[in-house]
Parts: C-alpha cells; structure tokens; sequence
C-alpha cells in the first residue's frame, strides 16, 4: 500500500473534508498491497484473465498516486453517496447488550441502502481510466448488483448483473431495481444458482470479454489486486467512525464488530483500528441454522484453508475440495468463501470471528426495529447479534463501561418481505 | 501450502522425460498432430467413463484427458458444466480419477489429468502427484494454476516425472509465454479464443499467431484447444499446432444420445471425424 505522506492530508480513503489519514502501523503495513495476506490471497485464475489482472492493478496504483482520483472519489462520497456516514448511539438497544455503549457506523444511510457504493464508485472511476465502456458485477442480495448499476447509470457504462436464480427469487424488488436502473440481471441456472455460481458466470464473462469489460467484483475476494483493492476503498468507514468515536467518547472504542461474508464492510471498519491494540475486532459469521447442522456460511469457523474464485482462503467444502453449499437467511452472508484478508487476521489472531445463527440474527432485527426504529439489513443483524453477546460478556466481565462500534453496513427495506413472513406478519389473504 | 512434504528417495535426479512429449513427437515423425480427447470422470458413471475414454482411444484419439469433476469449473461452457454436475450428483468422488486414469492407461494413450486446483489442494500436491504417477496417468492439466502459484506442483510432479501442462491465452505477454513455456512440460495448452470451453463455429484466428508465438518463447510443444467441434476445424488446427484439444464436441455426442451404446456409437463417430481431419494433414 502506499504509505499517505503526513503532509497531504487529501487522501484516497479520507478525501478533503474527511479526517486526515493516519500513518499506517505495523499490523496496516504487513496488510499491505497483496497479492499475498500471510499465507492466504494470490491469483488462482485462468491465465487468459491476467494481463486485465495487471492492468487494472497498474491503473490502480496509478490512480492511488493521482490525487485527481482522490478528489473525484471524495467529491462523489461527499455530494452523492452521503459521507460522511453519521454515528448513532443506541442506548435503547444497549440495554440488551449489557448496558454497555453501543454506537452505530450508520453505512445504511449510504445512497444505495449499504457500504456497496463505496467500493463500486472507486471502480467505477477506475473503469472509465482503463477506456473501457462495459461492466459486470455478481451479486447475492442484490445491494452490490443495485451498486453498481447505479454507477453504471451515473458513469454511462452497460452493465451486466449476474445474479443466481435462487436469490432472484429471494431478492425480486432488487432484481427489478436493477433493471429500472438500465442494468441486464442474468439468472444464473448452473450449479446451486446462488452468489457463487453468479462469480463463476461473471469470470466466464470476464475471460470471453475481457477487452471491453471490467469486472467490478463487490468484496475483498477474488484474485489481486481485488482483496487489497476493494479493502481501500472500504477503508473509508473506519477511517470516519474511528475519528467520529475519538471525538464523541474521547477515546476509542473498546471492540468493533462487523458481519463477515464475503468481508468487505468488515475489512472497512476494521482497517483503521489494526494498530490500535486494545480495540478487539469481531467478525460475524452467518452460522445458520447452527454451525453444527452443517447448514451455515460461517466460513472461518466451519471451514478449512483452500481455493475457490481465484484466491487461497477459508472455504466450505468437502473432503474431495468440492465447494459446500452455504446456508443463512441472509443472502447477502450466504456464501462459501471469505476474503483472505479475514483469514490472515484470524490465523495471526487479530482479529477473531464468531457464527451467529438466523435466529439470532432475526431477534436482533426485531430488537433494533422496536428500540430505535432503525430497520437493518438482515446481514447487519449479524453483527447487531454478536454484539449483544459481547457487550453481556463485556459487562460480566466487569466492563459495563465498555464502548462498542457496530458497522451497520446496511438497511433492511429489502429485507421487509422475508421478515414479514419471518415474524409472521402479513394478513391472511394480502396479496404475495 | 499442501500438508505433505516432499520425500527426498522420490526426487528424481535427472530431467524428467515426458510420455506426452514422446508421443507428439513420434507423431511428428510420423507427419501429423495429434488428437487431444478430453471426457470428465464419471459422466455417465465411473463404468461409463473408462468405457468412453477407451472407445475414444480406439476411435483415433491419441493422448486422453480426463477432467476432475469440480463444483465451480470456471473454464468450462454449459456442456462441460452439466456433465460434470451430472457426475457429481452421481456421487463421483477424487479418488475414482485414479481407477479410470488405471483403466484408460492401459490402452498405451498418455492420459493426463484436468483438474482445477482445489480438489488438488485438498489431497494435498505430493500425495495427488504419487497416486496420479502410481496409476499410470502421464500428468495433469491445471486451468485455474498458473506458474506464478504452482511451486507445491512444481515440486511434486518433478518427484513423481508428472507432465504439467499450463494454459496461454492470445492475451498472455511475451513475458507469460515464456514463463509457461518455461514451466510447462508435456505441451503447453493454447487456448484458442478468449473464452471457455464450447464448441464454435470458428476457430479463433489468434490461435496461429499464439501458437507460434508460444514455440518463440521457448515451447517444444504447443496443443490448440477451445472451440474445435468439426473435422474441417481439426484439419485446418493440424496445420500448425501439434496437437487438437477436443471436449464439448466428444462431451456432447455422449450426453445427446438416448442410451449408452448409442453414446458411444455416436462417440466413435464424432471422434473418427475428428480424427480423420487431424489426419488429412500432413505436417
């Protein structure tokens, strides 16, 4: 990564009217640039994707030394996407934590509904640098789909979404939002036609169309320069919150915690606390219906250290290397990977990741619905869940002072429908 | 990143000699190219996979690939794709590579297999390179590796005098031609057209220019795949590669026909043709 000089506060992940960045420590440093976290990362493609592969990891150096990037990125964050991002205590909510302080990074209040727009505006810039005029992107639960067809449409770019059948079917406003927004959505029929098979479509779309094409993949997976790549341009919510923690607490929080899937809002958060030793950092896994039902997403918890879209990660999969089926109420958690990032901060320790089942996830949806009148997406109740397991832990532990910071990566308006039949809620006879 | 050492009484001290080489360049000698037939393990079961891979070899095919059924295979087009998830669901394990590689070997085909790197990881390089060698297969094929992540295989096929063949696409630089030149044994696999596996009307015109660009950089032995369905499409292959990788074409003929005889009657048929095109040319 290149090291932010003290004396140009502009920078790619603070912009101008955001805080200034600070130097990078050690554990940031060895985070680096990739290809490789410790023993995880690297490029396990087909050969035809690595020259766009080095392109574009060109063209992103090039641009993290441009500042014209960083100034078009900030001013885009600052004028459409809503940032800085505001921090909401929730005394209401902490109640069920412990009593602990709980403060909410509000990313759901993004343009958007979610922390996707961070990143696909960054490679949205990113593609019209490399001349190339067409992008495709996966997605699960559709906020990375909505994303970056929203991008495509303010950069002028054809947009291709791929996108599972099953999650169509789960996730429809999002499919149709997408369309409104002049994206093609692909259903994916191969495989178990969920997230992972849409990345299999999209890289078989990438290698055909590799010319004209930029793959804006939606989190810190995949082969270089992606892991590194969409972990900077996430950087930006936890260079905010720790400042905004800073100034509201007058100090920094005593752990942050965040849901994994794939990992990018969690790397974002996590990413500007790294050096600071006694911020505990807590990934939240989807665990399900229980890790020990084998019907989960809890990637670095039930699984083992292997390849799957391009880079040497934790994954579920079998004992012949054949990926597992994931399994949570959140779509957008319901996958079989993680970055590798996550699994060289969990495997130096780090950083630690818990599962969180569907159920518990789903009572703290209910909870934060009735205490603060905030809906989060179901993937952020993931991490809602973890947190009120680790602020009654803080608090038994003698801690009941404890801060903590909550990503909440996301908004739950398209969620409404799976909670409705969750909880049971709509009339007999209403209309499906 | 594999959990088996190297044993240090398998490493050989010379270079190793590679079966496919060989038959390429007896076939050279002979005046043609040669006819690279690839089957997925499995499809329609384990029986039926050696069944079609051994009529495949005595319809004319001169070297065998046999694809690793794999839960993501990425490089592979919609035949490929539901042929192997046919042998997945069909409950194909890793380990029945190595009954058919036994089987398929004993028709005196090098027989190389195609697997991406995961199930590969997950047996661990030196122990899958052992087995591999054990059964007499000649080495593997590995689309989703390149040689900048594959020090474990290098390793492990040099122990074991495995061919590893590695792709080139018409977007590699001269500078990853000749590292995979470089790093290949075997043949290097040219992929024809920027793509996945399928068959097309045409064969790409890059693949000639990649082709020789490939031999400029220092291969030995560059293989054309990706593409190739017809026998006009082989012949025209032939002229200057030495060897026409075939797959959806052969895949297709056995997943259309109504019964098992029939696909492999339909098998020898697609094969012959394919088979006749390598061999109008003369190189």
């Amino acid at each position: 990564m290149t090291q932010q000089s003290a004396d140009r506060p502009t920078t790619l992940a603070g912009g101008r009217q955001g805080p200034p960045e600070p130097e990078l420590g050690p554990v940031a440093a060895l985070a680096g640039a990739g290809p490789y976290f410790g023993d995880f990362g690297g490029r396990f493609v087909p050969e035809a994707l690595i020259e766009a592969l080095d392109e574009l990891d060109a063209e992103y150096g090039k641009a993290k030394a441009d500042p014209a990037f960083a100034d078009e990125l900030s001013a885009l964050h600052r004028t459409y996407t809503g940032r800085p991002s505001i921090i909401t205590e929730v005394p209401r909510f902490a109640q069920h934590c412990g009593g602990v302080r709980v403060l909410l990074k509000r990313e759901d209040l993004n343009h958007t509904g979610s922390h996707k727009i961070n990143n696909v505006l960054g490679q949205a810039l990113l593609t019209r640098r490399l001349g190339k005029k067409r992008v495709i992107a996966e997605t699960g639960a559709g906020q990375h789909g909505v994303a970056t067809a929203t991008a495509a449409a303010l950069f002028d770019l054809e947009c291709v979404i791929y996108m599972g059948e099953e999650d169509t079917r789960r996730q429809a406003l999002n499919v149709a939002r997408m369309r409104l927004l002049g994206a093609e959505v692909v259903p994916v029929t191969t495989g178990s036609r969920t997230l992972k098979d849409a990345i299999n479509e999209a890289l078989r779309d990438w290698v055909t169309n590799v010319q004209t094409t930029n793959y804006v993949f939606g989190t810190v997976g995949g082969p270089h320069p992606f892991p590194a790549m969409v972990r900077d341009l996430q950087r930006i919510i936890g260079v905010e919150a720790r400042a905004q923690v800073l100034d509201l607490v007058g100090r920094l929080p005593d752990a942050v915690t965040a849901c994994v899937g794939g990992g990018s809002n969690a790397i974002g958060i996590f990413h500007a606390f790294l050096d600071d030793p006694s911020v505990r950092l807590l990934g939240l896994e989807a665990g399900g219906d229980g890790v020990e039902t084998g019907r989960h997403a809890a990637t670095i918890t039930g699984g083992a250290p292997g390849v799957l879209h391009g880079a040497r990660s934790f994954l579920l999969q079998d004992e012949d290397g054949q990926t597992v089926e994931s399994h949570s109420i959140s779509a957008g958690l319901d996958y079989p990977g993680v970055g590798p990032e996550h699994a060289w901060l969990a495997s130096i320790g780090r950083a630690e990741y818990r599962p969180v089942t569907d159920a518990e996830a789903m009572e703290a949806f209910r909870l934060l619905c009735r205490t603060e009148g905030i809906i989060p997406a179901i993937e952020s109740a993931h991490a809602l869940a973890g947190t009120m397991r680790l602020g009654r832990e803080m608090a038994e532990a003698g801690h009941p002072d404890a801060v903590i910071l909550v990503n909440l990566s996301g908004r739950g308006d398209k969620d409404v429908e799976t909670a409705a039949r969750y909880f049971d809620l709509l009339d007999e006879g209403a209309p499906q | 990143m594999t959990d088996d050492q190297l044993t240090s009484d398998r490493t050989t001290s010379g270079p190793v000699t590679s079966r496919t080489a060989q038959r390429l360049d007896e076939l050279r000698a002979e005046g043609r190219a040669a006819l690279v037939g690839y089957l997925p393990v499995g499809f329609p079961d384990v029986e039926g996979s050696i069944a079609a891979a051994t009529a495949m070899v005595e319809a004319g095919v001169d070297v065998v690939e046999l694809g690793v059924p794999y839960s993501d295979p990425v490089m592979d087009g919609l035949v490929i794709q539901h042929a192997v998830e046919h042998a997945l669901a069909g409950g194909v394990r890793v380990r029945d590579t190595l009954r058919v590689v036994e089987a398929v070997a004993a028709t005196g085909a090098p027989v190389l297999v195609m697997t991406y790197w995961n199930p590969v990881v997950r047996y661990g390089a030196e122990a899958f390179a052992r087995d591999i060698a054990a059964a007499g297969g000649a080495g593997l094929i590995t689309p989703d590796l390149i040689p900048d992540e594959a020090g474990d295989w290098l390793a492990a096929s040099d122990a074991h005098g495995l061919d590893r063949v590695f792709l080139v696409a018409p977007s590699s630089t001269p500078e990853r031609l000749a590292l995979t030149a470089r790093s290949s044994r075997g043949f290097v696999y040219a992929a024809s057209t920027m793509g996945v596996t399928g068959t097309r009307a045409t064969v790409g015109a890059d693949a000639a220019r990649l082709v020789r660009d490939t031999r400029a950089a220092g291969a030995d032995h560059v293989c054309v795949g990706l593409g190739v369905s017809t026998g006009a499409q082989a012949a025209e292959v032939a002229a200057y590669a030495d060897g026409v990788i075939v797959g959806s074409a052969f895949v297709r003929a056995l997943a259309d026909a109504p019964g098992r005889e029939e696909g492999l009657d339909a098998l020898r048929g697609v094969v012959g043709e394919l088979a006749a095109g390598v061999r109008s040319v003369t190189r």
